[in-house]
């Protein structure tokens, strides 16, 4: 009789968070070159404050005592800081795996050549497009050009099994064997993750995020190619279809997952960064593993949770209630149903709220400014050269 | 009236495949694995 | 398998935590749950006791309970996250 064996559900534990992350996102720079419509970090300028290579470089050194496993480092544009490559380095010497997420303007053959070489190093290409044309509709000119040849340079190099990842929107969730052909031909993994409204993806939410049917047919898709296909577990509130995707099916802000900003500031995860959801500062005493273990934000985020609205629900056990990021900058309460709720529950929480409903929006905004407004239709035209740094070239301005 | 349903952990699912139909199985696996892109909250 | 030598591959991290341990291994990116406390008593055990039986009496495991914990280091050897000594390793 195994009665002094009790293993318990991994989601129960984990729902009381870890003594350490698993992994965690860092973000190095609020600089871009880019300026994607649906940018969850609102990229675009650098902050003045952001950490020091010194200071970066500290944080590494926690990391690694924790035991931190991988961290995923992104931005904006990561590979815009002029010390990326050497806190690349840092990082896997100090025995914190890297994946970095990159648009692939500074992918050259050179640099490929060195990814490739470097152990414990993962190399995730954005693309929200098989076509350029829905591409370069949400990331710019020319971004689906870049993003191609960036894989073409890792494929070459000999890079296997980097990642290609897709935030899935209204207009692309047409294209999923699209995206997983463009992923085989480059010998690269395909990522599907799911659009949050967060970040400028606030303002494009309403046009961009997938219809009831499309999610339906997203969760078709992953069930019958789900074995090679990474999510981030980003669909587990589409569990509530039926059979579980692949993943911890939970909510990992503050649990397992966190960010930490350009700016030393820790947030529960990347679609959270809002002073609600800042748990507090690296730079602070303690550090990173102070924030980690002893913040107030992160100690409520792993009390048991009640379902709220969600707790008679028969699929609440599978869906969690789904994505806080999602409810909060849609203006649902955190204890609502999610906003895409497959059953309808949230769409008939949304129909509730007051017409004019306040919908928080964060303080911490780097979008670079623009001064016309900018059209989500296809660009015709030549596109634009790679490394086009001003987001409002080749703009077409609506008339 | 709420339900409480009894629904299987996945993870179990997948840690059990390729073993015997082990009844017991649920409650006795004492290593599950997890893709390491597993964890909501990392884009 | 009770009667042979075994240790952690050398590209896992092993991470305790209040259920238990995470075990990482860098090469093949694979995250694997040791769910309780015990277990991680055996894997921690296994490279300097003689065989993975050694491992568990040293780890006060019950007779009772070696099936579950061998079920479980199958899985953890199927994933790599523990690999047989070779002889030069096993203790006299």
């Amino acid at each position: 009789m195994s009665s002094t064996l009790a293993p318990g559900r991994l989601v129960d534990q984990f729902e009381r968070g870890l003594d350490a992350p698993i992994c965690l996102t860092w973000e190095l720079t609020y600089a871009c070159n880019l300026a994607c419509v649906h940018c969850l970090s609102s990229s675009g300028r650098r902050d003045p404050d952001e950490l020091s290579t010194a200071e970066a470089m500290a944080v590494i050194d926690e990391l690694q005592r924790m035991q931190v496993f991988y961290v995923n480092i992104g931005g904006g544009e990561p590979t815009i800081r002029p010390d990326f490559w050497d806190l690349l380095d840092y990082s896997v010497e100090h025995s914190v795996g890297v994946k970095f997420s990159t648009n692939g303007h500074k992918i050259t053959p050179a640099r490929a050549e060195r990814l490739a070489a470097t152990d414990y190093l993962d190399v995730q290409i954005s693309l929200d497009g098989a076509t350029a044309e829905v591409n370069d509709a949400v990331r710019g000119p020319g971004t689906y050009a870049t993003a191609l040849r960036a894989m073409e340079n890792l494929a070459e190099a000999g890079m296997r099994d980097f990642k290609m990842s897709v935030v899935c929107t209204r207009h692309n969730i047409g294209q999923l064997d699209e995206f997983k052909a463009i992923a085989d031909r480059y010998g690269a993994q395909l990522r599907l993750t799911r659009l949050r409204p967060s970040g400028r993806g606030a303002d494009t939410w309403d046009e961009l995020h997938p219809l009831p049917a499309q999610q339906r047919q997203l969760y078709d898709w992953l069930v019958a190619n789900g074995d090679q296909v990474l999510t981030g577990d980003s669909f587990f509130h589409l569990s509530a279809y039926g059979e579980a995707l692949p993943g911890l099916n939970l909510c990992g802000a503050g649990r397992v997952v966190c960010l930490i900003d350009p700016v030393g500031d820790v947030y529960a995860c990347p679609f959270a960064i809002h002073d609600r959801f800042k748990a507090g500062n690296v730079r602070s005493p303690g550090g990173f593993p102070h924030v980690w273990r002893e913040s107030e934000l992160f100690l409520e985020l792993r009390e048991p949770q009640s379902g709220g609205a969600c707790t008679s629900c028969s699929a609440y056990d599978s869906c969690r209630g789904g994505c806080m990021a999602a409810k909060f900058f849609t203006g649902l309460p955190l204890d609502a149903p999610d906003p895409e709720c497959v059953k309808g529950h949230g769409e008939t929480a949304l129909a509730a709220l007051a017409a004019d409903a306040h919908k928080p929006r964060s303080s911490v905004d780097h979008s670079k400014p623009v001064s016309v407004p900018v059209t989500l239709g296809a660009r015709p035209g030549r596109p634009d050269k790679a490394c086009e740094e001003d987001p409002l070239h080749g703009l077409v301005v609506s008339p | 009236m709420s339900e409480v349903p009894q629904v299987t952990d996945p993870q179990t699912d997948e840690a059990k495949a390729g073993d015997g139909a082990d009844e017991d199985a649920i409650e006795e696996l004492l290593v599950e694995e997890v893709s390491i892109d597993g964890m909501c909250g990392v884009y | 398998m009770l009667d042979e030598a075994w240790r952690l591959d050398d590209a896992v991290s092993l991470r305790p935590e209040p259920f238990g341990a995470l075990a990482y291994h860098f090469g093949t990116r694979k995250l694997s749950f040791l769910k309780v406390p015990p277990l991680v008593d055996v894997v921690t055990g296994l490279a300097d006791a003689a065989t993975v039986a050694d491992a568990l009496v040293g780890a006060g495991i019950d007779e009772a309970q070696w099936p579950s914990f061998v079920k479980a280091l199958r899985t953890l050897a199927d994933s790599g996250m523990i690999v047989p000594r070779t002889p030069i390793e096993t203790p006299a």
